[in-house]
C-alpha cells in the first residue's frame, strides 16, 4: 500500500472512529458510519493533507467526477485530482 | 385572544426594491439569482448569488446616517418604511409607547466585520472606524427603526439561523394576539454575500455551482441571496377601527426544536412544528391551499420536507400547491421567512401562486405539486409557511385571506 492509500485511509479511519487497520478498500461510506458532517470534513482533511481541490457537493455527491462509493474510489480520486494538479 | 392582521408590508430582494416588483418577479417566475459580483470573488468557489442589483443607499439615505449603517441595516430600513408608510400609522402618544420591533437575522452586520478583519489582518492597520460596533451588531436594525418611527415599546433581534424572521414574526404576533402591544413592526433581513461570510458556507459544500432548482431531480444546492423583508402587524380591531387595508390575517403560529442535529434535518421535528401550527390556527390540514416550502434545493432538506408534508397533509398534499421562490431570490437566511410572506400574501390577495422555477425533472422523493416554473392562479384561503433552520429550530406561520 503506497502513502496515498495510507493517508487517505487514516483520515477516514479517523473521521470514522475507527483503527485504520479495520479499514478495508471496499468500504462503503455507509459501512465506515461516517454522516454527511464526517464525510465533509474528510474532504477537508484530504484537500489540506494533498494541497488538492476536490470537487464535492452534499448536494449531487458522486457528481463532478469525484467517485465515493467506497474507499478504493476515494483513494483512486485523490491520486486522479493528484495527477492532475502535476501536469 | 385578537385578531391579528397585516397592515403593512415592505422589501428590498433580488427580485425588486419594494413588494409591487417583488411580486410582478414572482408572477412572471423571474430569476433574481446571476454571477456572484463582490471582492474576491474569483477566490471563490461559489460563483452565483441573489445579490440585490442596482441598490443605491445614498439616494435613500442622509450620508451621515448612512455612517452606521451595514448593507443588512440600510435593507431593513428600507423595507420598513415602505411597510410602516402602506401602514398608514403615525407612531405617537400610547401607540407609540406600546408597539414595538422584532426582527431576525443570522449574521448581522457581518460586511461590516470582513472590512474591518481585512483592515486589521489583511492590511495590518491598527485603527479602525469608530462605528464598526454600531454597524455589525446584530440588533442594529431594530433600534434605527425604533428611532426612526418612534417605537418606544417592546424591541430586540431575534437570531436562530434560517427560521430567524420566522421566529421574530411568530413573536410579535403573539405579542399583539395576548394584547400586549397593538402594533408589531417585524419581518427580517439578511446581507451576507461578502468574500468572509460567502467563503464559511463555500466550505459546508451545500452550494449550487449554477442555480437554485428545489425539488427537481437536477437540483445541485442552494445559493444565497440578501435582503430584507419587513411587516405591520397589527391588532384586528384597532385596524379596523382606523379603517386601514388589510393585507391578510396572521392565522397561526408553532415553533419547535428538532433536538437532532446542528446541520442536518428532522422528518419529525418538521412535521412537529406544521401540526402545531395548524393547531394553533384551529384549522384542518385540509384548508391550507399554499405552502411556501422551505425548499432550500439541498438534497436533505428537501426529501425530508417533502416525507413531512405527506406525513402531516397525507393524500391530502396531492392537491395542495407548494412552491419554493428560493428558486428566485436565493436564500436569505434570517430573512428568507419574511421575504417569502410576501408570497402567502400574494396567494391569498391576488389568487396567484408563485411558482418553483429550475423546475427540469420530478425527483420521486419529492412528489409534490411544486407549481413548477410558471405562476398559477387558485384561490387560496390559508397559506403556510415554513422555515426549518439549521440546528432543528423550526417555525411555521400561516395566513388567511380577509
Amino acid at each position: 500500500m503506497n502513502d496515498i492509500s495510507k493517508t487517505v485511509i487514516a483520515i477516514l479511519a479517523e473521521q470514522a472512529m475507527l483503527d485504520p487497520a479495520e479499514v478495508d478498500g471496499s468500504m462503503t461510506i455507509e459501512a465506515l458510519g461516517l454522516d454527511s458532517l464526517a464525510l465533509v470534513e474528510a474532504i477537508f482533511a484530504i484537500e489540506e493533507r494533498f494541497d488538492i481541490s476536490i470537487p464535492f457537493n452534499s448536494a449531487e455527491p458522486g457528481a463532478a467526477g469525484f467517485d465515493i462509493s467506497s474507499v478504493d474510489s476515494i483513494i483512486a480520486a485523490v491520486k486522479g485530482l493528484m495527477a492532475q494538479e502535476a501536469a | 385572544m385578537g385578531r391579528v392582521v397585516i397592515t403593512g408590508a415592505g422589501t428590498v430582494n433580488p427580485l425588486g426594491q419594494n413588494v409591487p416588483d417583488t411580486l410582478a418577479g414572482f408572477r412572471e417566475g423571474r430569476c433574481g439569482i446571476g454571477p456572484l459580483d463582490i471582492r474576491d470573488a474569483h477566490r471563490l468557489r461559489i460563483s452565483v448569488a441573489g445579490q440585490v442589483q442596482g441598490w443605491t443607499p445614498e439616494a435613500h439615505f442622509d450620508a451621515k446616517d448612512l455612517g452606521l449603517y451595514d448593507r443588512v441595516t440600510q435593507f431593513t430600513l428600507w423595507a420598513a418604511a415602505e411597510a410602516v408608510a402602506q401602514s398608514g400609522l403615525v407612531f405617537d402618544g400610547a401607540l407609540a409607547e406600546q408597539s414595538g420591533v422584532i426582527l431576525g437575522n443570522s449574521g448581522g452586520g457581518l460586511s461590516t466585520i470582513d472590512d474591518n478583519y481585512r483592515t486589521v489582518y489583511e492590511q495590518g492597520k491598527d485603527k479602525v472606524h469608530p462605528f464598526v460596533v454600531p454597524r455589525l451588531m446584530n440588533s442594529a436594525g431594530v433600534s434605527h427603526i425604533s428611532m426612526i418611527h418612534g417605537l418606544l415599546g417592546p424591541s430586540f433581534t431575534v437570531s436562530s439561523a434560517c427560521a430567524s424572521s420566522n421566529h421574530a414574526m411568530g413573536l410579535a404576533f403573539h405579542m399583539v394576539r395576548s394584547g400586549m402591544a397593538p402594533v408589531m413592526v417585524t419581518g427580517g433581513a439578511e446581507a451576507m454575500l461578502c468574500f468572509g461570510g460567502l467563503k464559511a458556507w463555500e466550505g459546508l459544500r451545500v452550494m449550487s455551482p449554477d442555480a437554485c432548482r428545489p425539488f427537481s431531480a437536477t437540483r445541485s444546492g442552494m445559493v444565497q441571496g440578501e435582503g430584507a423583508g419587513i411587516f405591520v402587524f397589527e391588532d384586528c380591531d384597532h385596524a379596523r377601527a382606523r379603517g386601514a387595508e388589510i393585507l391578510a390575517e396572521v392565522a397561526g403560529f408553532a415553533m419547535a426544536a428538532d433536538a437532532h442535529s446542528i446541520v442536518m434535518p428532522s422528518r419529525e421535528g418538521a412535521v412537529r412544528v406544521m401540526a402545531r401550527a395548524l393547531q394553533d390556527a384551529g384549522l384542518p390540514p385540509e384548508v391550507i391551499g399554499y405552502v411556501n416550502a422551505h425548499g432550500t434545493g439541498t438534497l436533505a432538506n428537501d426529501r425530508t420536507e417533502c416525507a413531512a408534508l405527506h406525513d402531516v397533509f397525507g393524500p391530502h398534499i396531492n392537491h395542495v400547491p407548494v412552491s419554493s421562490t428560493k428558486s428566485m431570490h436565493g436564500h436569505l437566511i434570517g430573512g428568507t421567512g419574511a421575504v417569502e410572506l410576501l408570497a402567502c400574501i400574494m396567494a391569498l390577495r391576488d389568487g396567484v401562486i408563485a411558482p418553483t422555477i429550475g423546475f427540469e425533472r420530478a425527483d420521486p422523493d419529492c412528489n409534490l405539486d411544486v407549481v413548477p416554473n410558471t405562476a398559477r392562479e387558485a384561490r387560496v384561503d390559508v397559506a403556510m409557511s415554513n422555515a426549518f433552520a439549521f440546528g432543528g429550530l423550526n417555525a411555521a406561520i400561516i395566513l388567511k385571506r380577509v
